[in-house]
């Protein structure tokens, strides 16, 4: 089993689906930011054969981690101080999400207007479904 | 700032009132005719129209106020690539007020976010066109006497018929509104209206292809037309055009008070004989489309 160091302040996001740690790693913006990032892919588990781990050294204030209830509730979020897990954070699915998904709708002004930030809104929380803010079209993955 | 981006900008009791002043402007239009003197309406029309814009710079102009503005996107400077944004930033210098629509869906609530005057949507694609839906609901409780206790058949190009998409979220709100939905089955309504608005609202409702089964039921019968600028494929464009046809012989099948309403411009959906029966109130619908909105324009401006 290959070894990682333990991180003083941070989150360890554990049981990430095998092979989306990138797609996570970008959709939290950690190449913007200059912190210490370890990626573990593939690690092996009970519960999931294979899993991702990440992890992140940083203050926990810089991250917005809202993004992780809509891209998978079963990420199990650790958060660390003083080198201990303090917290475990229950996932929630976010009321908007900016710049993360894209509105594949090509009648929507999203497609032409430059500048334009890609905005989705939870319409439907029990359906998990998130609509377009400008023409309100569902977003199917 | 007030905008109205969709018929859902302005609560129950907000349309009543603005209902309430269409009407007074229709009793009495000469009291109104300089209310709006020293104003200027920014008409920004990116796809081509008739009605909607000659209705707002009608408005306008019975207004006692001025209009300014484009009528299609090769007279505006989208040619040159500007943004829905930018060009509403340059043009809240130049106007009190602005009447915009683009074929793009959304591209009014862009332009709200971005601008220093009151926007109107005047129809943004296939998805939102609440002026319309002012206009229908003047229409329907001017000669109906009420917008509760109705059953409202749908007829024609629901999915991309926006008309049809604001009137019933704007009709949801009122008690005992029961929807009839008649349209091909590539023509049904778009899932953000079925789940989102009427099974959200536990409003009732049901599906049929046939005008003919719905027609007994009815106490209004709004017909749409099967717009040839929505399709990416003419031929299926062709397929359906001619889906529905209204006629003195279906009209025997409806009841003595049943409206017949078409946000117009009609094509050979209703037959021209059934221009001449008493229930047919398309153009009636027309001339509240001014008065409602010169009801908006005061209300917006905060001078009603």
């Amino acid at each position: 089993m290959l070894n990682v160091g333990q991180i003083n302040e941070g989150f360890v996001l554990d049981h990430i689906t095998a092979g989306k740690s990138m797609t996570i790693y970008r959709d939290l913006g950690l190449d913007k930011l200059d912190c210490t990032v370890a990626i573990i892919k593939n690690a092996r588990s009970n519960k999931m054969g294979k899993k991702d781990i990440l992890k992140v050294e940083c203050d926990i204030d810089t991250l917005d981690l809202d993004i992780l209830g809509f891209i998978d509730h079963n990420i199990t979020v650790n958060i660390v101080k003083d080198a201990q897990i303090v917290e475990k954070k229950k996932l929630r699915l976010p009321s908007k999400i900016v710049n993360v998904i894209h509105c594949k709708n090509p009648r929507c002004i999203t497609s032409i207007e430059q500048g334009l930030k890609q905005i989705f809104l939870l319409s439907d929380e029990k359906n998990e479904i998130y609509r377009c803010k400008y023409c309100e079209e569902k977003y199917s993955k | 700032m007030n905008h109205i981006i969709s018929p859902l900008d302005l609560s129950v009791e907000e349309l009543d009132k603005l209902l309430d002043l269409a009407n007074d402007i229709e009793r009495d239009p000469e009291k109104y005719a300089h209310a709006c003197e020293g104003k200027r309406l920014a008409s920004l029309f990116y796809e081509p129209s008739t009605r909607t814009r000659l209705s707002f710079e009608a408005a306008m102009m019975n207004l006692g106020g001025k209009v300014l503005g484009f009528s299609e996107q090769g007279s505006s400077s989208a040619t040159k690539g500007e943004s829905v944004a930018d060009t509403i930033r340059v043009v809240s210098c130049y106007a009190h007020i602005a009447a915009i629509r683009h074929p793009k869906e959304g591209a009014a609530l862009v332009a709200s976010m971005a601008s220093q005057i009151p926007v109107i949507n005047a129809g943004d694609g296939g998805h939102q066109h609440p002026t319309q839906t002012l206009t229908d609901l003047l229409t329907i409780r001017s000669m109906k006497g009420r917008l509760d206790n109705l059953t409202i058949g749908l007829c024609g190009d629901l999915r991309f018929g926006r008309t049809v998409h604001s009137l019933i979220e704007a009709l949801v709100r009122y008690d005992n509104v029961n929807f009839i939905l008649i349209s091909p089955e590539e023509l049904r309504v778009p899932s953000y209206i079925r789940e989102g608005v009427l099974q959200k609202n536990n409003v009732s409702y049901r599906e049929v292809v046939r005008l003919e089964e719905a027609l007994p039921d009815l106490d209004l019968l709004y017909m749409t037309r099967v717009q040839r600028e929505r399709f990416f494929n003419e031929n299926d464009y062709v397929r359906m055009k001619d889906f529905y046809i209204l006629d003195e012989i279906k009209m025997k099948l409806a009841g003595p008070d049943m409206l017949v309403l078409h946000p117009l411009p009609r094509v050979n959906e209703i037959s021209v004989e059934v221009d001449k029966d008493p229930r047919a109130a398309y153009f009636k619908q027309a001339q509240y489309g001014v008065y409602v909105r010169m009801a908006l324009i005061l209300t917006l401006l905060n001078l009603a």
